[in-house]
């Protein structure tokens, strides 16, 4: 009487839902044991060394494994073998996202720590024209990539839009699938084809060894416009075909339709997709070597002579440090820092539109 | 007055469509924006091929780069050396973009998962420019002790095999750095497919008493086949056709190695056309232009190729 009654009360006590799982906490404590001991045991080895000679890249790669190993067999034996592979695969995708934050971390990290130094007044207000060593700004470069990123948007905003929208409520049969086809084309375009290309183009039309800021503009069109057509496709194909069909039952004309109707609702999405585009071409450099070209000095005429953008201000001063190099570095570090902030405003002011504007949908 | 008149005499059973103004303007101007990229595709095409024309035909011994070696051997090694630094990229980069992607969209905490989507959009938008700076002057560092560890442990794998270079500028570097670049990319596309999943499938695997992972191996990932295959597509693309971090990054020489460790390293066509445009001059400038065509046929292939498995996977992948 008392087993039956013992074995009866035993499973009320522990749910039956959870029976036979591994309690919530216990792959935290693993974790956290098996990284103790791979340190405790790398520690032993280095014990006698210098203590930054402490391997810490080994001590966590081994607890990690040990980690692994442990609780994965400790799964399949107190759960099933289907819950360890679901185990196991958690372990994994934790894993890759850990391990690719790594390096980027480090990128943010060096670029604030050694752009900070040169992020100044100076660096904001001179060009580097005759400067030699220490000194001189990214001015003249400032004003180069705003005014031909702007260019090139002016350009392939209205393109690719228009082309979306083409594709989207308009085009049937080949036109339309030729044109996605070769929009697919076109994403595939190495950056500095883009820019060979234009080059290739002017040296026909006028003549070869040509510098000038618009180039540079035309060169990133050709990079921007199949992004633009990309992202401002899939939005306007995500608004739903009953707020269309609603309008036209009510008589509204198509153009009207979508002009009213459709851009509204997708607009954040595509204003979204430009800015990231934008973000995308502004810090391209290649296309921007072979046509802006290079200068030292202050130029705010996109039509003659060569224009400096930023991007092509960090390359320089990184492949040409001159006498000084440790001054010419800490200005490429700079350029690095103030490039990844305008690209960061991008993003945000891009992520503030899409919030702001967004349709209500469900889920 | 006579607009008054009632139309009874025009009795049409099915009226035709009105032709709006509107209606033509706005159609005609989607179209001639579609028109424009067909064009401009075929005018970078057409002056591609005309500029690398030169090329060819030139003799090579009064020719600038080619130096007496005819074109095609000139840019075998380049071409090379592009495709061996993407493809070890690749293998890296897609593993772990798909882990990462999964990580955001299906096991991060709601919360964080959007703040994580954010951080990895951000990260696509880092300037090249930048990796590349990085690249040559903190992670070729950081690298280099671990080569050495590499070579003297597993010197026996072939790729692995050589004298180390002291500077860590390697074509595995390069390779690492075009990965973490590809990254962003690959992860943005492969979390949004993987959100695009319907739910209901997702809660019928769950329903059924799938575990997470059975879940996402019946039910994300037939969906987002085709979805990953095209964003590794796109990473492939990017690490072809990238510039400056390859060129900032690694010490070309022009070999044809496999030695992945070693300061003999092939050079990719962008990283040559880079670093050799601003001296070249007459003949030289159409060599480049020709390599240059040679970079956009192998990427079209490569993308040909990867569209043609999309479709081929479309057929079958139950989703829609």
């Amino acid at each position: 009487m008392t087993t039956t009654l013992e074995r009866t009360s035993a499973p009320a006590a522990a749910n039956s839902l959870t029976a036979g799982q591994l309690p919530r906490w216990m792959p935290w404590v693993l974790l956290a044991a098996a990284l103790a001991l791979s340190a405790a045991a790398f520690a032993v080895v280095n014990l006698g060394e210098e203590v930054r000679d402490f391997n810490i890249s080994g001590a966590v790669f081994f607890g990690l494994l040990a980690f692994g190993i442990v609780l994965v067999a400790l799964s399949s034996v107190v759960e099933t073998r289907r819950r360890a592979v679901d185990r196991l695969a958690t372990i994994l995708v934790s894993l890759a996202f850990s391990l690719a934050l790594l390096p980027l971390i480090s990128l943010l990290f060096t670029v604030v720590v050694d752009g900070i130094a040169r992020f100044d007044g100076t660096f904001f207000s001179w060009s580097m024209r005759s400067v030699v060593g220490e000194g001189g700004g990214a001015l003249h470069a400032i004003w180069g990539t705003l005014l031909v990123t702007l260019a090139a948007a002016v350009i392939s905003v209205p393109i690719g839009l228009m082309t979306s929208i083409y594709l989207v409520e308009y085009g049937r049969g080949r036109v339309a699938k030729a044109i996605t086809f070769f929009v697919d084309v076109m994403t595939g375009i190495p950056s500095i084809v883009a820019g060979l290309f234009i080059v290739a183009l002017f040296a026909m039309l006028f003549g070869p060894g040509l510098n000038m800021g618009f180039m540079g503009s035309l060169a990133l069109a050709v990079l921007m416009i199949p992004v633009v057509v990309r992202s401002s496709e899939e939005m306007l194909r995500l608004v739903p075909n009953e707020l269309r069909e609603a309008a036209y039952a009510l008589g509204v004309p198509k153009w009207l339709t979508i002009a009213k109707v459709v851009l509204p609702t997708a607009i954040a999405g595509i204003t979204t997709g430009i800015m990231l585009a934008i973000a995308r071409v502004i810090g391209e450099t290649a296309p921007l070597l072979l046509t802006a070209g290079f200068t030292n000095s202050m130029n705010l005429d996109l039509f003659s002579q060569p224009m400096m953008t930023l991007p092509v201000f960090v390359y320089d001063q990184f492949q040409n440090p001159g006498t000084n190099i440790q001054a010419a570095l800490e200005r490429a570090w700079a350029g690095a820092l103030t490039l990844i902030l305008i690209v960061m405003a991008l993003n945000l002011i891009a992520r503030l539109v899409a919030k702001k504007f967004a349709p209500k949908f469900g889920r | 007055m006579t607009s008054t008149a009632p139309p009874v005499t025009t009795h049409t059973p099915r009226p035709q469509p009105k032709k709006r103004p509107g209606d033509l303007l706005f159609s005609g101007t989607a179209l001639g924006a579609g028109v424009i990229i067909l064009l401009v595709l075929a005018a970078v095409t057409f002056f591609l091929i005309i500029e690398s024309i030169p090329a060819f035909t030139a003799d090579p011994d009064n020719t600038q780069f080619l130096n007496g070696t005819p074109f095609l051997q000139y840019v075998w090694p380049l071409v090379f050396g592009t495709v061996w630094a993407s493809i070890i990229a690749l293998i890296i980069a897609a593993p772990l973009s798909i882990g990462i992607a999964l990580f955001i969209s299906h096991y991060a905490p709601r919360r964080i998962a959007s703040l994580l989507g954010y951080i990895v959009d951000l990260l696509a938008a880092i300037p090249s420019v930048v990796y590349g700076l990085w690249g040559a002057l903190v992670f070729s560092r950081m690298l280099q002790p671990f080569y050495v560890w590499l070579n003297e442990h597993f010197g026996w794998i072939p790729f692995f095999a050589g004298v180390v270079s002291p500077t860590g500028r390697t074509i595995l570097t390069a390779s690492l750095v075009l990965a973490v670049m590809v990254l962003p990319i690959m992860t943005a596309i492969c979390r949004e497919v993987f959100l695009q999943t319907p739910k209901l499938h997702e809660e019928a695997a769950l329903a059924l008493g799938a575990t997470r992972w059975e879940m996402i191996r019946m039910a994300v990932f037939p969906f987002g086949r085709g979805g990953m295959v095209s964003a590794a597509m796109l990473a492939l693309g990017r690490a072809l056709g990238e510039t400056m971090a390859v060129t900032m990054v690694l010490s070309a020489t022009g070999a044809v190695t496999f030695q992945v460790l070693t300061s003999n390293n092939p050079t990719p066509i962008p990283a040559n056309i880079a670093l050799n445009f601003g001296e070249a001059y007459g003949t030289g400038i159409n060599v480049l232009i020709a390599t240059g065509l040679i970079l956009f046929i192998v990427t079209f292939a490569v993308n040909a190729v990867a569209r043609w498995i999309v479709n081929r996977r479309a057929e079958f992948s139950g989703a829609n």
